[in-house]
């Protein structure tokens, strides 16, 4: 799996999720919180739907790894592939 | 043995009641992919929120407004994160804001609208010399964490009068804050009171152009697409508690069911004694006191054309204002209440209510009107309709000349604590619950959990809060 769909993962579970948000122009670099109104609840949810959707698990300790859309490619890319 | 539409007997959560808080606090549950059921006694959810039809036309009860309106994507609000953790879109509420609302009093009126700046120009017209009181509480109250779910009672009236000294502006602000949802005589806590002033007058009023039914249709079609299970008409009669817990549920129909984890929104006194190990009279001094009777009527034309534009009137024509439990054989006290016209929000240029509705809401005594045998209940409603149908239109504008109100008249009906009692389950027909409100949610058994009215969070969207924060709180 590439981080490109990876990425695409992301956004399909943020448009999930905040069904009121814009995501037609998330710049990767920037963290989410800055550009869309999410807060640690929301975040709860992204963990969640990775678990319910992929099999993902992510550790409380590595929430801070999916702060961008990049940072979300880098960290779980290698976790998909891995499956 | 299972009751035949119920697959099993064990469940990982059972939620009794499909009120607000129960749908709401189901669709967390099963976003999360947990198994859950919800339990409903009558053939209609939304509890205190519902809505019905006699000869087509549509009712509802409970809601006059709903409260925290706040525009689409106002960030960090009630509302906006309830949808967020309900994943309901926000136009699929269609909510429609209100025209402006006023508070009615003998020698003072003051509007308000969604701009709380109304307000604020209104309390500088009418109170100068308290302005500045009103404005520092009004800041005080935008500090507070609207979310918190702990915290130690603190009264409000005392709060208040820190900032205000004239009691009829303190009086006209507790009016409809006390009215939309305290459950409390005379002063209320000041956790509730802060959160009611923000919904009321930060946030506002705003209805779904098909009312509350628009509400619970997306709750339940939300729910149920998940994969919740709902089963209607199968009340809980007890729960059996065991070594500190709530081990099984009998239902009405004497079914028994388990569940590991038990979530009601009966109310606090009512699930305590749901209880087989609590007394039939447990919490007795917990019982919320204060029921209501509302009229409703059915009229030809809009209520523009009686030059009848406000949204909601909350009228008080004692020189204090009273919120308290009516006297004994009084049945009925009309000197406060609230007036609504659900005509009155912006639907947009191409839609209207086909015909006008008036709405007026007073406190009234649950004991009265359950001692009433039929015959005499249905004299005594018609006689109290005609009395707040007085009341109302005294509070209303006066009407142009030659038009009357009561050639227009299509169809009447109105509620009373009765009704109340028999809808929610609310002891004493108490439409705002219990006086002690349990904001973690615990009760006396460690798997038994309260969400709802009883639970602290009030109105529509506080009963959607209250099932969510305690469903991620305790249930995933």
């Amino acid at each position: 799996m590439t981080e490109d769909q990876v990425k695409q993962i992301v956004i399909d579970i943020i448009n999930e999720i905040a069904p009121d948000e814009d995501t037609g122009d998330i710049k990767h670099e920037v963290a989410l919180r800055e550009q869309m109104d999410l807060d640690s609840m929301d975040f709860l949810d992204i963990v969640m739907e990775l678990r319910k959707q992929h099999g993902i698990e992510v550790p409380e300790a590595d929430y801070p790894e999916l702060a961008s859309l990049q940072s979300c490619a880098d960290y779980l890319t290698p976790k998909f592939n891995a499956k | 043995m299972a009751a035949p539409s119920l697959p099993q007997t064990h469940y990982e959560t059972i939620i009794i009641g499909a009120g607000m808080a129960g749908l709401a606090a189901g669709i967390r549950l099963a976003l999360a992919g947990r198994e859950v059921l919800i339990l409903e006694r009558h053939n209609a959810s939304g509890g205190l929120n519902s809505f019905y039809s006699i000869e087509g036309r549509k009712y509802d009860v409970g809601l006059h407004a709903m409260t925290n309106y706040v525009p689409k994507g106002t960030k960090g609000t009630p509302l906006i994160k309830l949808l967020r953790q309900l994943r309901i879109p926000y136009d699929a509420l269609d909510l429609c804001p209100q025209y402006g609302s006023r508070i009615a009093f003998p020698s003072c009126g003051l509007r308000f609208s969604n701009d709380f700046a109304l307000l604020e120009s209104e309390v500088a017209a009418n109170f100068p010399d308290q302005i500045d009181g009103f404005r520092t509480l009004a800041s005080e109250i935008r500090e507070m964490n609207p979310f918190q779910l702990e915290g130690g009672r603190a009264s409000a009236r005392e709060a208040v009068q820190r900032h205000i000294n004239d009691p009829l502006l303190e009086d006209m602000i507790f009016c409809p804050v006390m009215y939309y949802g305290s459950a409390e005589e005379h002063d209320m806590d000041y956790g509730q009171f802060a959160i009611m002033f923000r919904s009321l007058f930060f946030e506002g009023f705003a209805r779904p152009f098909e009312g509350v039914r628009v509400v619970i249709r997306l709750l339940q079609d939300q729910f149920r697409s998940l994969g919740g299970l709902r089963k209607m008409k199968c009340g809980v009669r007890s729960i059996h508690a065991e070594k500190g817990r709530a081990t099984a549920l009998t239902l009405d129909d004497v079914t028994r069911l388990s569940a590991n984890r038990v979530l009601s929104t009966a109310g606090s006194v009512e699930t305590t004694r749901l209880c087989d190990d609590q007394n039939e009279d447990a919490q007795a001094g917990n019982m919320g006191q204060l029921s209501f009777s509302e009229t409703i009527t059915a009229f030809e034309g809009q209520p523009k054309e009686l030059g009848w534009e406000d949204t909601i009137i909350f009228f008080n024509t004692r020189e204090r204002f009273h919120y308290a439990r009516v006297p004994s054989s009084e049945e009925v006290d009309p000197t406060s209440g609230v007036i609504c016209l659900p005509n009155n929000y912006d639907y947009g240029d191409d839609r209207q209510l086909e015909e006008g509705f008036l709405r007026v809401t007073a406190m009234a005594n649950h004991d009265d009107w359950c001692a009433l045998n039929e015959q005499d209940y249905t004299a005594r409603k018609e006689y109290w309709y005609a009395q707040l149908m007085q009341v109302a239109l005294a509070q209303l504008p006066a009407l142009p000349d030659g038009k009357n109100f009561g050639e227009r008249i299509l169809a009447k009906d109105m509620f009373t604590p009765r009704t109340v009692r028999k809808f929610t389950g609310h002891l004493n027909g108490a439409i705002y619950g219990a006086t002690d409100k349990q904001k973690d949610g615990t009760t006396h058994l460690e798997n038994l959990y309260l969400a709802g009215t009883d639970q602290g969070f009030l109105g529509i969207t506080g009963a959607m809060l209250s099932g969510i924060s305690i469903a991620i709180r305790y249930l995933l």
